[in-house]
């Protein structure tokens, strides 16, 4: 049966033990965003054996392209974007201790070895459900790679961001399993 | 005959670009609502809870329900005794979209060339227009943004009249199960079959504008789309592709007569954020 949990970030290798695919995760916090150019930039410095612009140890990244912040709001409207786009480059960061990928759906199979490798997880927030997501970012600032624009990274504070298990440390991938379960043959 | 200055399009469309935004059809909600009692997988409710949570958000906070506020699609029906002037109506309809993104703090997500340059035109313009000419002297204006996520699965083929029904039926369940998670769905199907194979695709997407509490009126197709409905959401593919009843919210076919030769299918996959809006003058 899947469960309710609140965790606060940094992650654990204890808090991603108790995490199974299906599980609501509501997640406390500092979290970072990254698409693509950021990703490119991040592995280019771990390859390089550089500094990160921040510590990623534990650290959770999610995959947005916000909308404009109106008036007296931190960000806009901030669902997940599409998370294969990513895969070429989230094994690097997991190596280096990245512990969380929030995005939108399924990855492939060495992004997947590579959480069960790193007791990583991948995290799924609703596509489509902007603005549950922005109302839980109550602080968003760039911290690097402010000429990427929208790719820029940025620091968000969260509070409860509502996401769903979607791969644990174990190797399950609801993208998978949960279809599995409810198809039907005709 | 009836005159009308093009610059009172302006207003017009602006809001409606913010509304379809902001404010989520009533039929969606009752659809995601009907679907939610059906649902047997905890997830799936989880997530069609969530949705219905935020489509009320967004109305509250007048934000976007998608961060991903799409294409400006606007379908025209002018009215043959309509006499524009003061202006060029397109541009008046691009000035409407301008003003409605910036204003309404929507994203701007078109770029000026598709492969080499690929640089924002950072006001969401072009508008993609389509205008029909009808009788009358009403201008009716639907603004439909339609976001990249589920647009990116569609498809068209021309298919041979020996495929059949069956051959049609198949054709689009396989291509919403080739899409899975990645649509957003749960999902709204549109067909368009016939005309001609740019007209097919039209067809398809006009068929989404019809509002998801009503099927087709000819009782043979509307029996077809239920078929389609049932097949689809025995898939297994459920909200967000984590597994599930409810893979698509509706299924909504328009034809037109075809050469002998020919069977166009085109399907047009559309998100849960089913966006339209419209407004007569
Ligand atoms: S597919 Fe639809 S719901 Fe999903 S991100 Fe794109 S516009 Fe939003």
């Amino acid at each position: 049966m899947p469960q309710t949990i609140r965790l606060t970030t940094p992650f654990t290798d204890e808090d991603v033990s108790k995490l199974s695919i299906g599980d609501k995760v509501l997640i406390t916090g500092t979290i970072y965003t990254g698409r693509d150019a950021a990703h490119k930039r991040l592995v280019e410095l771990v390859e390089a054996g550089k500094d990160l612009p921040f510590d990623i140890k534990g650290q959770i990244i999610y995959y947005v392209g916000p909308a404009p912040a109106p008036p007296g709001k931190p960000i806009g409207s901030a669902g997940p974007t599409t998370s294969y786009r990513m895969d070429p480059y989230a094994p690097a960061l997991m190596d280096v201790g990245l512990k969380g990928m929030i995005g939108k759906g399924p990855r492939n199979q060495k992004v997947i070895d590579s959480m069960k490798k790193n007791k990583a997880v991948y995290l799924a927030a609703i596509g489509g459900a902007a603005v549950v997501v922005a109302k839980s970012i109550k602080e968003a600032k760039v911290i690097a790679y402010d000429d990427l624009g929208t790719e820029a990274i940025r620091e968000l504070k969260v509070e409860d961001f509502p996401c769903i298990v979607a791969n644990d440390i174990y190797g399950n991938d609801i993208y998978k399993d949960g279809v599995e379960k409810y198809k039907v043959e005709t | 005959m009836r005159e009308i200055d093009v610059n009172e399009i302006i207003p017009i469309v602006k809001k409606l670009c913010i509304d379809a935004n902001y404010y989520i059809g009533e039929d969606v909600l009752d659809k995601i609502k009907e679907f939610y009692e059906k649902e047997e997988s905890a997830t799936a409710k989880e997530v069609l809870s969530i949705l219905l949570e935020n489509y009320e958000l967004a109305a509250n906070e007048k934000m976007p329900s998608c961060q991903d506020t799409g294409v400006a699609v606007v379908f025209i029906e002018l009215g043959q005794d309509v006499h524009l002037f003061g202006g060029d109506f397109y541009e008046a309809i691009n000035e409407g979209v301008r003003q409605g993104y910036k204003d309404g703090y929507l994203r701007k997500s078109i770029v000026n060339d598709p492969i080499i340059d690929r640089v924002n035109t950072k006001d969401n313009t072009p508008a993609l227009i389509y205008t029909d000419i009808v009788p009358g002297e009403k201008i009716k204006i639907i603004v439909a943004p339609k976001g990249g996520g589920s647009e990116n699965m569609s498809e068209v083929k021309m298919m041979k009249a020996a495929d059949g029904i069956e051959g049609v039926v198949d054709f689009v369940v396989d291509r919403v199960s080739r899409s899975g998670g990645n649509p957003c769905p749960p999902i709204v199907v549109g067909i368009g079959l016939g005309g001609n194979f740019e007209q097919s695709a039209l067809l398809a997407k006009k068929a989404l504008l019809r509002p998801l509490n009503e099927s087709h009126p000819e009782e043979k197709w509307a029996r077809i789309e239920e078929e389609i409905l049932e097949k689809v959401n025995k898939l297994g593919i459920g909200p967000q592709g984590f597994g599930g009843r409810t893979t698509a919210l509706g299924v909504s076919i328009m034809y037109k007569p075809c050469h002998i030769a020919s069977m166009p299918v085109a399907v047009n996959i559309q998100c849960h954020a089913a966006r339209h809006k419209s407004a007569v003058i």
